[in-house]
C-alpha cells in the first residue's frame, strides 16, 4: 500500500506551549488509524492538522507527496461526535449538500435533472448506512445513532481521500455503538476507505483499527508541564482479524422502530 | 398538588387570560360612571357610548380638509412607516449581520461601527434626521431603521456567530467556499431568529414611530393621539391605543405563527 499522509517532524505550539512534538509519521493508503490517549496529549489537534483546520508551527505534512494547505477541503472528509449534520435540513438534502456546493457554486443548489441525479447518488449512500427510509427526516426527528449514521453519508459523498472521526460513537449507547462499529467497518472495507478515528475507548481503537497510534508525552517536566508535547509513544500494527460479517447487510439497516 | 404541578388546560387559560382584562374594563367603567355621575361633561374618563361616538365619526365621516376617512387614513401611514422602517431593518439584518456573523474580516471592519451606533439612543439623532432629511417620510423611516436596525444587526451576528464551529468545518469539507457557507449553513439557521428579531423589534419601532409622528407629521396613529390630547380628547385616544396594542399583538402573532409553519425544524417538532 502506498503511502497516503505522511508527517514530517511536525510541532503545534501555542505560544511556549508545546502541543505535539517532533511527530514524524506515515498513514498508508486503505489503513484504519485508531488514535487514542490521556485527555490533553494532542489527539484533537492531530485530528485538526489533518482536518487542516490549522496547520503545524514546524514541520510539514504531505498527503500523495504535497504539503497539506491549512484549510479544510472536500479531499478529506470528517464526522465529528455533535454537530456533524445541518439541523435545518432533512436526511436527504443534508448529504446531497456536498454535491451541490460542487457543481454550484453561486446559487449552491440543483435543480432539474441534475437534481435528480445527485438525489440519486445520495439515497445510495443514506441506503448503504441505514438510512433507505429514513430521507425525509429532519436531524430533530433522529436518534443519535442515525444522525451519526447521516453524518457518515454526508461525508461519504464527496469520496473524501480519507474519512476523519472524532470521537464519533462517544455519544451513543453501547447497543447502538456496537452497530455503528460494524457499519464503519463494512463501510471501510467495500469502499476502501482510509480512516483516521480518534476516540477514548480503547476497545474500540484495537477492535476496530489495523493500526492504533497512542498519542502522549515521552517526557514530563513538573514545573513546567506545558513545555513538552506529545508524540507517537506506540505504534501497534493490528492482525487482520477474520470478519464475521455473514449478516452485514441486516445489521447495517435501521430496524422498523427507528430506534438506534 | 403543589402549584408548580397544575397545569391549566386549554379551555382554563383562556378563562385565566381574560380575568385580568376584564377587570380593568370593569374598574374603567365604574370610575368612568362615577366621574359622569358627578360631571356629565367630564372628559378625562369618557364613557364607551362616548368613545363609539367619537370614533365612529373618524371611522366613517370623510375629514372636511382632506376628503379622508381620518382613522383609516392614521392607520394606513403608520402601518406604511412602520413597514418600511422594519424592512429595510431587516434586509440590513439580515445582510449585515450574516456577513458580520461568518466572516471575520467584516466583523473586524464594521463590528466596531455597529455597536457604535447600536449604542446612541436614537431619539436623540432625530433632530439630525429632520435637519438633514427634512420632516417628510424618509426622516421618520430613518429613525425606525436606526433605532432598531443596529440591535437586529447584533443578534443575528451573535446568532451565527454562535453556530457551532463542527457546522462551519464540516461545510468545507463538503467542498463549500465562503459563499456556499453563508447561503447554505448560516442564512437558513438565521432565519427563524430574524424572525424572533422582528418580534422583538417591534415594540421600538412603535415607540419611534409614535415618537417621529408627535413631533412632525400631518397623519399618522401618533399624530392623531398627540393632536387631539390638546383638547383633552381621551374618547379619541383611548381607542387608538387600543387599536395600536391590537395591531402589534397582530404583527406579532402573524410572525410566530410564519416561523413555525416556515422553519419547522427550529420549533424542536419531533416524532
Amino acid at each position: 500500500m502506498s503511502t497516503l499522509l505522511s508527517f514530517r517532524d511536525v510541532w503545534v505550539e501555542y505560544g511556549d506551549r508545546i502541543i505535539i512534538e517532533k511527530l514524524n509519521l506515515d498513514i498508508e493508503e486503505g489503513a484504519f488509524v485508531s488514535i487514542v490517549g490521556p485527555s490533553g496529549a494532542g489527539k484533537s489537534s492531530f485530528l485538526r492538522l489533518i482536518l487542516g483546520q490549522e496547520g503545524p508551527s514546524q514541520g510539514t505534512i504531505l498527503m500523495d507527496g504535497v504539503p497539506l494547505r491549512p484549510e479544510c477541503g472536500p479531499d478529506r472528509g470528517v464526522v465529528f461526535q455533535r454537530y456533524s449534520v445541518f439541523p435545518h435540513l432533512t436526511a436527504l438534502r443534508n448529504t446531497i449538500l456536498g454535491i451541490e456546493c460542487e457543481k454550484a457554486p453561486v446559487l449552491g443548489r440543483l435543480f432539474g435533472s441534475a437534481r435528480r441525479a445527485a438525489e440519486e447518488e445520495a439515497i445510495e449512500m443514506l441506503t448503504a448506512v441505514g438510512l433507505g427510509h429514513s430521507l425525509d427526516l429532519y436531524p430533530a426527528q433522529m436518534s443519535g445513532g442515525m444522525q451519526q449514521r447521516l453524518a457518515i453519508a454526508q461525508a461519504l459523498v464527496k469520496r473524501p481521500r480519507i474519512l476523519l472521526l472524532d470521537e464519533p460513537f462517544g455519544a451513543l449507547d453501547p447497543g447502538i455503538r456496537a452497530d455503528m462499529h460494524k457499519l464503519i467497518r463494512s463501510l471501510w472495507r467495500e469502499r476502501a476507505l482510509t480512516i483516521v478515528m480518534v476516540t477514548h475507548d480503547i476497545r474500540e481503537a484495537f477492535t476496530l483499527g489495523t493500526r492504533v497510534l497512542a498519542l502522549d508525552k515521552r517526557r514530563h517536566d513538573p514545573h513546567a508541564p506545558h513545555r513538552f508535547g506529545a508524540t507517537v509513544v506506540y505504534d501497534l500494527p493490528m492482525r487482520e482479524r477474520p470478519e464475521e460479517d455473514s449478516d452485514e447487510s441486516e445489521i447495517i439497516t435501521i430496524d422498523v422502530n427507528s430506534n438506534n | 398538588m403543589r402549584w408548580v404541578n397544575r397545569q391549566v388546560g386549554r379551555g382554563g387559560r383562556v378563562l385565566l387570560g381574560a380575568v385580568p382584562i376584564l377587570l380593568l374594563v370593569l374598574v374603567y367603567i365604574v370610575m368612568a360612571a362615577n366621574r359622569h355621575a358627578v360631571n356629565p361633561a367630564d372628559k378625562i374618563l369618557p364613557l364607551p357610548g362616548a368613545m363609539a361616538e367619537s370614533m365612529s365619526a373618524l371611522l366613517f365621516v370623510p375629514d372636511q380638509l382632506t376628503g379622508q376617512l381620518v382613522f383609516w387614513a392614521d392607520t394606513l401611514a403608520s402601518l406604511q412607516r412602520l413597514g418600511i422602517g422594519l424592512g429595510i431593518s431587516t434586509l440590513m439584518a439580515l445582510a449585515v449581520g450574516l456577513a458580520l456573523g461568518v466572516l471575520p474580516s467584516v466583523r473586524a471592519t464594521l463590528g466596531p461601527l455597529v455597536t457604535g451606533i447600536a449604542v446612541i439612543p436614537p431619539i436623540a439623532l432625530l433632530p439630525i434626521l429632520f435637519i438633514a432629511l427634512g420632516l417628510g417620510e424618509t426622516a421618520k423611516v430613518a429613525l425606525i431603521v436606526i433605532g432598531i436596525a443596529p440591535v437586529m444587526i447584533r443578534d443575528i451576528a451573535a446568532h451565527v456567530g454562535a453556530l457551532p464551529r463542527e457546522q462551519t468545518i464540516k461545510a468545507l469539507t463538503l467542498g463549500a467556499n465562503s459563499w456556499q457557507v453563508m447561503i447554505r449553513v448560516a442564512l437558513p439557521q438565521a432565519m427563524p431568529r430574524l424572525l424572533h428579531a422582528m418580534r422583538l423589534a417591534l415594540g421600538p419601532a412603535w415607540v419611534f414611530l409614535i415618537s417621529a409622528e408627535a413631533i412632525a407629521s400631518d397623519v399618522g396613529l401618533g399624530y392623531r393621539i398627540f393632536l387631539v390630547r390638546r383638547y383633552l380628547s381621551m374618547d379619541v385616544i383611548l381607542p387608538y391605543v387600543a387599536w395600536i396594542a391590537l395591531l402589534a399583538i397582530l404583527m406579532d402573532l402573524a410572525l410566530t405563527f410564519l416561523s413555525r409553519r416556515l422553519f419547522p425544524w427550529a420549533h424542536g417538532e419531533s416524532h
